[in-house]
């Protein structure tokens, strides 16, 4: 269980202790965090792996799945939003899934499912994020950048990540079909508290995704 | 007339510059030729202010600050160009050096469902 948190202090507690009844290997990913999130995360019983700088939420996934493809035997690494959005239960059956069906990577879709209290701006977005995903990654994807994923062994050990923000999402669904990785999407519920509104991402940054996209597509074109 | 093919030049070179990874050899040769270039020409142009009209005129500018605008113009893209080019290749840097400090000072470092010994490959499905 793979959890990157940034300044998360406040909540990443009974995130992590919500997790640990069912899962007993935890690892966050302090993306060089100015609170006491690390302190927090240790005491909840979690592996800790600290960046000492912020370097974005790509940059803190693929450094736990650099962990965990490393340093343990793990068969399946789920990727969890530290901010309680995603329910223990989704993450459960994902896991069920992706073991039982022999599947690479698992996608959580809230679309498939439930998403408690989305802002309408949200959902519009959310859409058009869709449609973009669904050219850019070649896949019938049917939600996208959703923080809850099961990778198997050999889906995070070919996967590279080269995105150090939020842009890593698009570039690890596209990683699905460029490696040929058998992957499914399960029906989860997201809850938009007032914290994870707070916290999580500007619509605007919906911008800075397609940038780094296009930019590292541009680049790597010739 | 000759000017717009220059410009246009230029143009498509920094379009080609922005696409190619550049070797950081060649990015700073490139940088310190221009910058001596700049240099000199800045001197000529304060010595013989009439020389810049000239030059301006031999490649169909009418006015020599005219041509100084465009000049500058293309070296502003240009200098745009390589920082972000630099930023970016350095960020890469950072984002490596911060994920192997990470892992170094792991406190449980190679122990984390494994028997002292044990080799992780010995868990792998086969």
């Amino acid at each position: 269980m793979l959890v990157p948190a940034y300044n998360e202090g406040a909540v990443i507690a009974s995130t992590l202790a919500d997790l640990r009844r069912d899962f007993d290997h935890v690892v966050v990913v302090d993306d060089g965090s100015a609170d006491d999130t690390a302190t927090v995360a240790r005491a909840a019983g979690a592996t800790v792996v600290r960046h000492p700088l912020n370097r974005g939420q790509g940059a803190a996934l693929k450094t736990g799945l650099e962990y965990v493809r490393s340093r343990t035997a793990a068969e399946h690494c789920i990727t969890f939003d530290a901010d309680g959005q995603h329910l223990v239960s989704d993450a459960v059956a994902m896991l069920a899934t992706a073991r039982d069906q022999a599947i690479d990577v698992v996608l959580a879709s809230r679309f498939l499912g439930r998403c408690e209290d989305m802002p309408t701006s949200r959902r519009l977005l959310l859409r058009s994020a869709l449609r973009f995903s669904r050219v850019a990654t070649k896949l019938p994807l049917t939600d996208t950048h959703n923080g809850l994923r099961v990778l198997s062994r050999q889906a995070f050990e070919r996967i590279d990540l080269t995105q150090d923000r939020m842009a890593y999402a698009t570039e690890l669904e596209a990683a699905i079909a460029r490696n040929e990785l058998s992957w499914t999407e399960v029906p989860t519920t997201v809850r938009y508290t007032e914290y994870s509104r707070a916290k999580g991402q500007h619509n605007l940054n919906a911008v800075n995704i397609v940038f780094d996209l296009a930019w590292d597509r541009l680049r790597s074109a010739p | 007339m000759i000017i717009k093919f220059l410009l246009i030049a230029a143009a498509l070179g920094f379009g080609f510059l922005m696409l190619r990874r550049p070797t950081l050899a060649n990015a700073t040769a490139a940088r310190r030729l221009l910058g001596a270039l700049f240099v000199l020409a800045g001197i000529v142009a304060v010595l013989m202010p009439n020389a810049v009209t000239n030059v301006a005129n031999l490649v169909g500018v009418r006015r020599g600050t005219d041509l100084v605008l465009y000049i500058l113009v293309m070296l502003f893209l240009f200098v745009s160009i390589s920082l972000y080019q630099r930023v970016h290749a350095l960020d890469q840097h950072v984002t490596d050096l911060t994920r192997h400090l990470a892992l170094l000072d792991d406190p449980r470092a190679g122990s984390i469902d494994l028997e002292p010994g044990e080799d992780r490959r010995d868990r792998l499905p086969t």
